[in-house]
């Protein structure tokens, strides 16, 4: 029996050395992030995963982990993983969805040596007392009204489809930027704007693409990791795509002319330095065209190429 | 007008594809006595198959082929837990989805990793047929695999009534007891339609990964499994009315879209609702008919000695 006593207070002091061992460690910043849909996604999710790569890269791997779970769509099984991340003691749990607001006010003041942070939102929940919460935004309206000009630029129908998730968040304000960007350049344009209500309704976004076509849109963009239905459909059907949240090219090069990036890195270097500096929130970032956070990746193939055949067609008349 | 017809006419016509196979590969098994609740997750196998298959061989036909294989397998696993061990099949039929689903994002994330397209089936205009005005723009300017799905309501409304297998499958879907001391074998003949309800899935998964989506993305079908099982229901287990369910659920859908597109001042929340309210709507009004499931449905067979 006493033997037993001994072995348990021996395994006891060495777990406890052992963890002392890797407190020495304690400077790697831990990062534990929750996606709505995979890392694969070439849209929301993608662009968090690659984000967080690039600041491993910055940082080094041995002074910045993550750790991911991706298609937590359903709210309830995000919650739960964010309170096993929270209670592994992660530096920085990272919520990326506008759906898991409620569950950090659930959450975080349970674990005040945490930070959380969520988007795209720009609650910080400060004013119900917690303290340990950033929220990023991105103002995707900015990029969506840069894509709007480049289309308008490039439709002869004049006639654009727009193919969103639900009518909320950054993918409202990319439409609605797209749609502005448009008539602003031709105040006559058609903006045809179609919601799925869905994030993930690959068919019903592929069949909106088609409908669009059939009115005479010349032109399609959308938003949200159901669009590579809609993508796939333009390039079958030759009409010209722009893309945001991630760089879409890969899809259909032909077709992709533009694509509005989220960067995230912007918002997460300004959070990590905050935390180690003992900030645990409080803060609202947003991805801008002028920080950075919002970048215009153009696909020279597609914007290039196109000219090329419009000349060749004899569409563009060259003026000299 | 006849543009706007044909236009929510073709998508319809896309949208029940799909659903089609899915559903009549369902109904068959029904009909046996067998439910499988899976039908989502073998779509997503066989779409990720067939789409995996295409993606490194190029090969369509090879594709189709590789998601009838899965789909059989998957047949195969569904019968052994619901016939042969005689599993409760509604919670069966839950485990089979998720582990398609779980199987199917896995084989894509660590296989392929990033979403990608692929040539899909091209319209296939059929000569003549595809000539006459608006029916033929409508019917007969489709894939392949969308005329597949609309032959398979008389072959299989054929076999089911016509022929001597059709009799046993629904003999033993309404009373095994007396079919088996007729002499037929009801492990067989289950075993039979749960397979072929597979294949049929598996179709259905190919047919939007590599005929009409031409893409693969973790949970493509986004829960069209349910709506099929739901459509047998609707359906009252006849290929004919489960034909109808399938073209009224998707032509509503189309019609959603098209009202959307073109810009008709009804908020999208609303019209998003309206091909599940208009199924509702038949389904209660048709509550009257009465039409009873097959007797012996969701009940695995006991040899009473």
């Amino acid at each position: 029996m006493k033997c037993k006593k001994n072995i348990t207070i021996i395994i006891m002091i060495s777990i406890l050395i052992l963890s002392l061992g890797f407190g020495a460690n304690a400077k790697t910043f831990r990062v534990a992030v929750i996606m709505p849909s995979a890392i694969s996604d070439l849209a929301f999710s993608q662009s968090m995963y690659d984000s967080l790569l690039t600041i491993q890269k910055e940082m080094g791997k041995e002074n910045f982990e993550f750790v991911y779970s991706e298609n937590m769509f359903v709210v309830a099984d995000a919650a739960a993983a964010i309170r096993d991340y929270a209670s592994e003691g992660y530096d920085l749990v990272i919520a990326h969805g506008s759906q898991y607001g409620s569950s950090l006010v659930d959450i975080a003041p349970d674990f005040p040596n945490t930070s959380f942070t969520w988007g795209t939102s720009v609650n910080t929940f400060s004013d119900q007392g917690i303290t340990n919460i950033f929220a990023y935004e991105a103002r995707s309206e900015e990029g969506g009204y840069v894509c709007g000009v480049l289309a308008a630029k490039l439709s002869e129908s004049n006639v654009y489809g727009v193919i969103g998730p639900i009518e909320t968040g950054d993918a409202k304000l990319y439409v609605d930027g797209f749609k502005a960007g448009v008539l602003a350049t031709k105040p006559d344009a058609q903006v045809n704007v179609n919601w799925t209500g869905s994030f993930s309704d690959v068919a019903l976004a592929s069949e909106a693409a088609q409908t669009h076509i059939n009115v005479g849109a010349d032109v399609l963009t959308g938003t949200a990791q159901m669009v590579v239905g809609a993508i796939g459909v333009a390039r079958q059907r030759g009409v010209l795509w722009f893309g945001t949240q991630a760089d879409q090219t890969s899809i259909a090069p032909e077709v992709v002319v533009a694509n509005q990036v989220y960067d995230w890195t912007v918002v997460l270097r300004p959070m990590i330095q905050l935390i180690r500096e003992g900030t645990m929130g409080g803060t609202t970032y947003a991805l801008t065209l002028a920080n950075e956070g919002l970048k215009i990746v153009v696909n020279q193939e597609a914007l290039v190429g196109k000219t090329i055949q419009d000349i060749i067609e004899g569409k563009i008349d060259i003026e000299l | 007008m006849e543009a706007i017809i044909i236009g929510i006419a073709k998508s319809a016509i896309r949208l029940a594809t799909p659903y089609l196979y899915a559903s009549i590969g369902e109904t068959i098994g029904q009909l046996s006595g067998v439910l499988n609740l899976g039908v989502d997750g073998v779509m997503l196998m066989g779409a990720f198959s067939a789409f995996y298959t295409v993606l490194r061989t190029g090969n369509l036909w090879l594709g189709l082929l590789a998601a009838i294989v899965v789909g059989a397998i998957f047949g195969l696993l569904i019968a052994f837990i619901n016939v042969t061990l005689k599993a409760e099949q509604g919670i069966s039929g839950i485990g089979v989805y998720i582990f398609g689903l779980g199987l199917s994002s896995l084989l894509f994330s660590t296989m392929v990793g990033t979403v990608q397209t692929v040539s899909g089936f091209p319209p296939l205009s059929i000569p003549l047929l595809s000539n006459i005005p608006v029916v033929g723009e409508i019917f007969f300017q489709q894939n392949i695999l969308v005329y597949g799905a609309f032959a398979l309501v008389p072959i299989s409304w054929f076999m089911l009534t016509k022929t001597p297998l059709g009799l046993s499958i629904r003999a033993v879907g309404q009373h095994p007891e007396a079919a088996d001391s007729l002499g037929v074998n009801i492990l067989r003949i289950r075993y039979f339609t749960v397979v072929l309800g597979g294949i049929l899935s598996g179709i259905a998964g190919a047919s939007l990964s590599i005929a009409l989506l031409n893409v693969f993305q973790q949970n493509l079908t986004n829960g069209m499994g349910f709506i099929a099982v739901a459509l047998v229901y609707f359906g009252a287990w006849r290929p004919k009315t489960v034909l109808i369910g399938a073209l009224l659920f998707s032509t509503v859908n189309a019609i959603q879209i098209w009202i959307q597109v073109k810009g008709i001042n009804i908020p999208s929340d609303f019209t998003l609702m309206l091909p599940y309210i208009v199924t509702i709507v038949v389904l209660a009004a048709m509550a009257k008919r009465r039409i009873h499931p097959p007797a012996a449905l969701n009940k695995p067979f006991e040899r009473g000695e």
